[in-house]
């Protein structure tokens, strides 16, 4: 059985949610912007798995499965949203696609 | 037992700093495949073996290798000039350490198998397929309609047919 605290366990996840969180602010590519969400996602289950293990109950898990579905809709719809901008303005910088109207 | 959780979330936190720090896209998603193989490490230690595999079978092995089509698909960072520099250690050494790493918690973990197996406690799949089609059986109703609504508009945003465009719609 894991005996490391509790509050060990949600500061690991708490580190990766923030790693995950500067990625998302400091990159403007906007295929590690989406990486990022990904690792955001990714700690928010991993803090469901834990408070579920913690009470030991099933929900965490069922929490854990949700966000799967989830992530795998975000992914697919944003990647052909970043397929379709590349195809328009031949890059990935998201601070390039700040006009809703073409001005070059 | 303890020592596993701390090896796994040193490797899933260093991994993760360079998959955010790095340059070029496929090395970046190389290392967060690497960061969720060691998350579902400790979702096993953690007692639920369904989660653990089901963070390899999905995230690494379906929503990364999503990533990796459309990254290539988008020829980012491919420049034939660079191969060579990919070959050199500085590039696959971080990497190679931290699989290693993760190698070495495997066998290690293979060792004392008896210490590590999940416990009478671990909530096995059987009780959470039973909480997830009876008390959340209207969520799993929600996700199937999200499912749907990702696959159409995957589709309709990734279909390419319109080769002629209005002109106000046109680049240049």
């Amino acid at each position: 059985m894991l005996t490391v605290p509790v509050e060990t366990q949600i500061l690991f996840a708490g580190i990766i949610f923030f790693l995950g969180l500067i990625g998302l602010l400091v990159r403007r590519n906007m295929i590690f912007m989406l990486m990022s969400i990904e690792i955001m996602f990714n700690s928010a289950g991993l803090v469901f798995i834990i408070a579920g293990t913690h009470w030991k109950q099933p929900d965490g898990q069922v929490m854990f499965i949700f966000i799967l579905a989830v992530t795998a809709v975000e992914v697919s719809i944003a990647l052909a949203l970043i397929l379709q901008v590349y195809h328009h303005f031949k890059t990935l910088d998201a601070d390039a696609i700040n006009n809703l109207k073409d001005t070059n | 037992m303890n020592v596993f959780f701390y090896i796994a979330a040193v490797v899933a936190i260093i991994s993760t700093i360079m998959a955010i720090s790095g340059r070029n896209a496929i090395h970046s998603l190389l290392y967060l495949i690497l960061s969720l193989l060691a998350i579902s490490v400790i979702f096993y230690l953690l007692s639920a073996p369904f989660i653990a595999a089901l963070e390899v079978i999905i995230y690494a092995g379906a929503i990364m290798v999503l990533f990796i089509f459309v990254t290539m698909m988008l020829n980012i960072g491919l420049e034939r000039e660079t191969e060579k520099k990919w070959l050199k250690p500085c590039m696959w050494i971080v990497p190679s350490l931290l699989a290693a790493v993760l190698l070495v918690n495997l066998i290690l973990a293979l060792k004392n198998v008896k210490s590590i197996q999940p416990d009478e406690e671990a909530i096995l799949p059987k009780q959470v397929g039973i909480s997830l089609f009876s008390t959340y059986l209207l969520g799993v109703e929600i996700a199937a309609i999200l499912l749907m609504a990702g696959v159409i508009g995957a589709y309709h945003l990734g279909s390419q047919k319109k080769k002629v465009k209005h002109r106000f719609l046109e680049i240049n």
